[in-house]
Protein backbone atom coordinates (compact mmCIF):
# COMPACT_ATOMS: atom_id res chain seq x y z
CA UNK A 1 0.00 0.00 0.00
CA UNK A 2 1.59 3.34 -1.21
CA UNK A 3 1.76 5.97 1.31
CA UNK A 4 0.75 9.59 0.44
CA UNK A 5 2.72 11.89 -1.73
CA UNK A 6 4.93 13.39 0.54
CA UNK A 7 7.93 16.48 -0.56
CA UNK A 8 11.44 16.01 -2.44
CA UNK A 9 14.37 15.88 -0.62
CA UNK A 10 17.03 17.41 -2.25
CA UNK A 11 20.89 17.10 -1.07
CA UNK A 12 24.15 18.29 -2.21
CA UNK A 13 26.87 16.02 -1.04
CA UNK A 14 30.72 15.65 -1.09
CA UNK A 15 32.61 13.74 -2.99
CA UNK A 16 32.93 10.82 -0.33
CA UNK A 17 31.74 7.49 1.19
CA UNK A 18 29.79 9.19 3.68
CA UNK A 19 27.99 10.73 0.85
CA UNK A 20 26.85 7.35 0.04
CA UNK A 21 26.29 6.35 3.16
CA UNK A 22 23.27 9.28 3.31
CA UNK A 23 22.08 8.80 -0.09
CA UNK A 24 21.64 4.98 0.88
CA UNK A 25 20.19 6.18 4.52
CA UNK A 26 17.71 8.98 2.70
CA UNK A 27 16.95 5.86 0.44
CA UNK A 28 15.95 3.54 2.99
CA UNK A 29 13.92 6.58 4.65
CA UNK A 30 11.82 7.02 1.40
CA UNK A 31 11.19 3.44 0.94
CA UNK A 32 9.81 3.23 4.56
CA UNK A 33 7.59 5.87 4.28
CA UNK A 34 6.38 4.55 1.49
CA UNK A 35 4.96 1.63 2.89
CA UNK A 36 7.07 -1.08 0.54
CA UNK A 37 7.78 -4.12 2.13
CA UNK A 38 11.28 -5.24 3.46
CA UNK A 39 12.60 -6.84 0.22
CA UNK A 40 11.86 -3.88 -1.46
CA UNK A 41 13.08 -1.52 0.65
CA UNK A 42 16.24 -3.25 0.33
CA UNK A 43 16.53 -3.22 -3.22
CA UNK A 44 15.42 0.37 -3.59
CA UNK A 45 18.28 1.54 -0.69
CA UNK A 46 20.93 -0.83 -2.99
CA UNK A 47 20.02 0.40 -6.29
CA UNK A 48 20.58 3.93 -4.48
CA UNK A 49 23.87 3.53 -2.87
CA UNK A 50 25.17 1.35 -5.98
CA UNK A 51 24.42 4.53 -8.00
CA UNK A 52 25.79 6.53 -5.26
CA UNK A 53 28.96 4.29 -5.66
CA UNK A 54 29.14 5.58 -9.14
CA UNK A 55 28.29 8.85 -8.82
CA UNK A 56 31.58 9.41 -6.28
CA UNK A 57 33.96 6.67 -7.64
CA UNK A 58 33.96 6.62 -11.10
CA UNK A 59 32.21 9.95 -12.04
CA UNK A 60 33.41 12.56 -10.00
CA UNK A 61 36.98 9.95 -8.53
CA UNK A 62 36.50 11.33 -5.14
CA UNK A 63 37.60 15.09 -6.39
CA UNK A 64 36.57 17.50 -3.66
CA UNK A 65 35.86 20.42 -6.61
CA UNK A 66 33.31 17.91 -7.45
CA UNK A 67 29.47 17.32 -6.14
CA UNK A 68 26.96 14.38 -6.23
CA UNK A 69 23.55 15.86 -6.53
CA UNK A 70 20.77 13.79 -5.68
CA UNK A 71 16.91 13.90 -4.98
CA UNK A 72 14.40 11.57 -3.60
CA UNK A 73 10.20 12.15 -3.99
CA UNK A 74 7.39 9.89 -3.33
CA UNK A 75 4.87 11.13 -5.90
CA UNK A 76 2.04 8.53 -4.88
CA UNK A 77 2.47 6.64 -8.31
CA UNK A 78 5.88 5.88 -7.74
CA UNK A 79 9.14 6.38 -5.98
CA UNK A 80 11.69 8.57 -8.12
CA UNK A 81 15.35 9.12 -7.06
CA UNK A 82 18.27 10.89 -9.29
CA UNK A 83 21.73 10.81 -8.12
CA UNK A 84 23.99 13.28 -10.26
CA UNK A 85 27.71 13.65 -10.94
CA UNK A 86 29.87 16.48 -12.15
CA UNK A 87 32.49 13.70 -13.71
CA UNK A 88 33.04 13.36 -17.38
CA UNK A 89 29.75 11.39 -18.46
CA UNK A 90 28.68 7.85 -18.37
CA UNK A 91 27.95 5.46 -21.57
CA UNK A 92 25.47 2.90 -19.76
CA UNK A 93 25.74 1.32 -22.82
CA UNK A 94 29.17 0.91 -22.61
CA UNK A 95 29.32 -1.21 -19.22
CA UNK A 96 30.21 -5.09 -19.92
CA UNK A 97 27.63 -7.79 -19.50
CA UNK A 98 28.48 -9.05 -16.02
CA UNK A 99 26.38 -12.01 -16.89
CA UNK A 100 28.49 -12.70 -19.86
CA UNK A 101 30.52 -16.28 -19.24
CA UNK A 102 33.62 -14.22 -19.51
CA UNK A 103 32.94 -11.26 -17.38
CA UNK A 104 31.91 -13.68 -14.24
CA UNK A 105 35.14 -13.35 -12.58
CA UNK A 106 35.15 -9.82 -13.00
CA UNK A 107 36.36 -7.91 -9.81
CA UNK A 108 33.93 -4.98 -10.79
CA UNK A 109 30.87 -3.87 -12.90
CA UNK A 110 27.64 -5.25 -11.86
CA UNK A 111 26.78 -2.28 -10.09
CA UNK A 112 24.24 -1.13 -12.97
CA UNK A 113 23.24 -4.33 -13.94
CA UNK A 114 21.99 -4.27 -9.89
CA UNK A 115 20.36 -0.96 -10.48
CA UNK A 116 18.42 -2.04 -13.39
CA UNK A 117 17.87 -5.76 -11.69
CA UNK A 118 15.78 -3.68 -8.36
CA UNK A 119 14.45 -0.33 -9.91
CA UNK A 120 11.26 -0.39 -12.72
CA UNK A 121 12.91 2.23 -14.52
CA UNK A 122 16.48 3.46 -14.94
CA UNK A 123 17.21 6.29 -16.73
CA UNK A 124 20.70 7.92 -17.78
CA UNK A 125 20.95 11.38 -18.45
CA UNK A 126 24.42 13.30 -20.00
CA UNK A 127 24.44 16.93 -18.28
CA UNK A 128 28.23 17.86 -19.80
CA UNK A 129 29.70 17.35 -17.54
CA UNK A 130 28.37 14.36 -15.90
CA UNK A 131 26.00 11.80 -15.73
CA UNK A 132 21.85 11.90 -14.10
CA UNK A 133 20.76 7.96 -12.92
CA UNK A 134 16.72 8.24 -12.30
CA UNK A 135 15.95 5.97 -10.32
CA UNK A 136 11.77 4.86 -10.31
CA UNK A 137 9.64 1.80 -8.49
CA UNK A 138 6.83 1.93 -8.72
CA UNK A 139 4.34 1.92 -5.69
CA UNK A 140 1.19 -0.38 -5.30
CA UNK A 141 -2.55 1.50 -5.62
CA UNK A 142 -3.58 2.31 -2.35
CA UNK A 143 -6.32 -0.35 -0.74
CA UNK A 144 -4.00 -2.99 -2.86
CA UNK A 145 -1.80 -5.48 -1.58
CA UNK A 146 1.96 -4.64 -1.95
CA UNK B 1 27.98 -1.77 11.17
CA UNK B 2 31.21 -1.94 9.98
CA UNK B 3 32.41 -5.36 9.02
CA UNK B 4 34.53 -7.67 11.88
CA UNK B 5 36.72 -10.58 10.53
CA UNK B 6 37.37 -13.20 13.42
CA UNK B 7 39.68 -16.15 12.51
CA UNK B 8 39.68 -19.77 13.93
CA UNK B 9 41.38 -22.91 12.94
CA UNK B 10 39.54 -26.20 12.37
CA UNK B 11 41.09 -29.17 11.10
CA UNK B 12 43.46 -27.27 8.63
CA UNK B 13 40.84 -24.84 7.44
CA UNK B 14 40.89 -21.23 8.69
CA UNK B 15 37.30 -19.78 9.34
CA UNK B 16 36.71 -16.73 8.63
CA UNK B 17 33.81 -15.36 10.92
CA UNK B 18 32.55 -12.38 9.25
CA UNK B 19 29.68 -9.74 10.80
CA UNK B 20 28.37 -7.21 9.00
CA UNK B 21 28.27 -5.71 5.65
CA UNK B 22 31.06 -5.87 3.17
CA UNK B 23 30.94 -2.87 0.72
CA UNK B 24 33.28 -0.10 -0.82
CA UNK B 25 35.46 1.14 1.51
CA UNK B 26 36.43 -0.51 4.73
CA UNK B 27 34.55 -3.66 4.98
CA UNK B 28 35.96 -4.85 1.58
CA UNK B 29 39.29 -3.57 1.78
CA UNK B 30 39.38 -5.83 5.42
CA UNK B 31 38.37 -8.94 3.77
CA UNK B 32 40.84 -8.32 0.81
CA UNK B 33 43.84 -7.72 3.20
CA UNK B 34 42.74 -10.72 5.65
CA UNK B 35 42.45 -13.73 2.45
CA UNK B 36 45.22 -12.00 0.83
CA UNK B 37 47.76 -12.18 4.24
CA UNK B 38 46.45 -15.63 4.20
CA UNK B 39 47.41 -17.10 1.32
CA UNK B 40 50.26 -15.16 1.34
CA UNK B 41 51.55 -17.46 4.52
CA UNK B 42 50.66 -20.40 2.77
CA UNK B 43 47.21 -20.90 3.86
CA UNK B 44 45.10 -23.53 1.02
CA UNK B 45 41.52 -23.72 3.12
CA UNK B 46 39.63 -20.43 3.55
CA UNK B 47 36.21 -20.91 4.65
CA UNK B 48 34.42 -17.57 4.60
CA UNK B 49 31.32 -17.96 7.11
CA UNK B 50 28.86 -15.18 5.78
CA UNK B 51 25.86 -16.09 8.56
CA UNK B 52 26.34 -12.89 10.50
CA UNK B 53 26.58 -11.03 6.73
CA UNK B 54 23.26 -9.01 6.74
CA UNK B 55 24.56 -6.62 3.53
CA UNK B 56 27.09 -6.71 0.68
CA UNK B 57 27.02 -4.23 -2.34
CA UNK B 58 28.72 -4.62 -5.92
CA UNK B 59 32.02 -3.67 -4.69
CA UNK B 60 31.87 -6.37 -1.87
CA UNK B 61 31.00 -9.12 -4.73
CA UNK B 62 33.87 -8.32 -6.65
CA UNK B 63 35.70 -8.64 -3.25
CA UNK B 64 34.68 -11.84 -3.02
CA UNK B 65 35.14 -12.98 -6.76
CA UNK B 66 38.50 -11.65 -6.29
CA UNK B 67 39.24 -14.03 -3.48
CA UNK B 68 38.15 -17.03 -5.41
CA UNK B 69 40.17 -15.88 -8.15
CA UNK B 70 43.32 -14.86 -6.35
CA UNK B 71 42.84 -18.07 -4.11
CA UNK B 72 42.81 -20.38 -7.43
CA UNK B 73 45.80 -18.73 -8.88
CA UNK B 74 47.85 -20.00 -5.61
CA UNK B 75 46.20 -23.13 -5.35
CA UNK B 76 44.45 -22.33 -2.43
CA UNK B 77 40.37 -22.77 -1.92
CA UNK B 78 37.89 -20.20 -0.45
CA UNK B 79 34.66 -21.40 -0.15
CA UNK B 80 31.55 -19.89 1.72
CA UNK B 81 29.01 -20.52 4.60
CA UNK B 82 25.89 -19.90 5.53
CA UNK B 83 24.24 -17.46 3.43
CA UNK B 84 22.24 -15.29 4.21
CA UNK B 85 19.29 -15.11 2.00
CA UNK B 86 19.89 -11.32 1.28
CA UNK B 87 23.61 -12.62 -0.22
CA UNK B 88 21.86 -15.68 -0.96
CA UNK B 89 19.46 -14.03 -3.68
CA UNK B 90 22.41 -11.49 -4.79
CA UNK B 91 24.96 -14.26 -5.45
CA UNK B 92 22.05 -16.29 -7.73
CA UNK B 93 21.27 -12.89 -9.04
CA UNK B 94 24.51 -12.05 -10.28
CA UNK B 95 25.25 -16.03 -11.26
CA UNK B 96 27.87 -15.69 -9.00
CA UNK B 97 25.86 -18.84 -6.69
CA UNK B 98 27.33 -21.35 -9.76
CA UNK B 99 31.19 -19.89 -9.41
CA UNK B 100 31.58 -20.66 -5.63
CA UNK B 101 31.43 -23.55 -3.40
CA UNK B 102 28.63 -22.83 -1.13
CA UNK B 103 27.47 -24.53 2.27
CA UNK B 104 25.20 -24.43 4.75
CA UNK B 105 26.84 -26.73 7.46
CA UNK B 106 30.49 -25.75 8.97
CA UNK B 107 31.49 -29.74 9.37
CA UNK B 108 30.18 -30.54 5.72
CA UNK B 109 32.30 -27.51 4.50
CA UNK B 110 35.50 -28.37 6.57
CA UNK B 111 35.26 -32.01 5.25
CA UNK B 112 34.81 -30.68 1.59
CA UNK B 113 38.35 -29.31 1.35
CA UNK B 114 41.14 -31.53 -0.25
Amino acid sequence: MSKAKAGRLSLKLKSTMESVDEIEAAAEKLAVESGLDENERFHVAMAAREAAVNAVLHGNEYDPAKLVFASFENTGAALVMTIADQGKGLNPDSVPDPLAPENLLRGSGRGIFLIRSFMDEVHFRQLHPGTELTLVKQLAPAGKNS
Amino acid sequence: MALTIASREVNGVTVLDLSGRITLGEGSVQLRDAIRGLISKGQKNILLNMADVNYIDSSGLGELVSAFTTAKNQQAEVKLLKLTKKVHDLLQLTKLYTVFDIKDDEADAIASFK
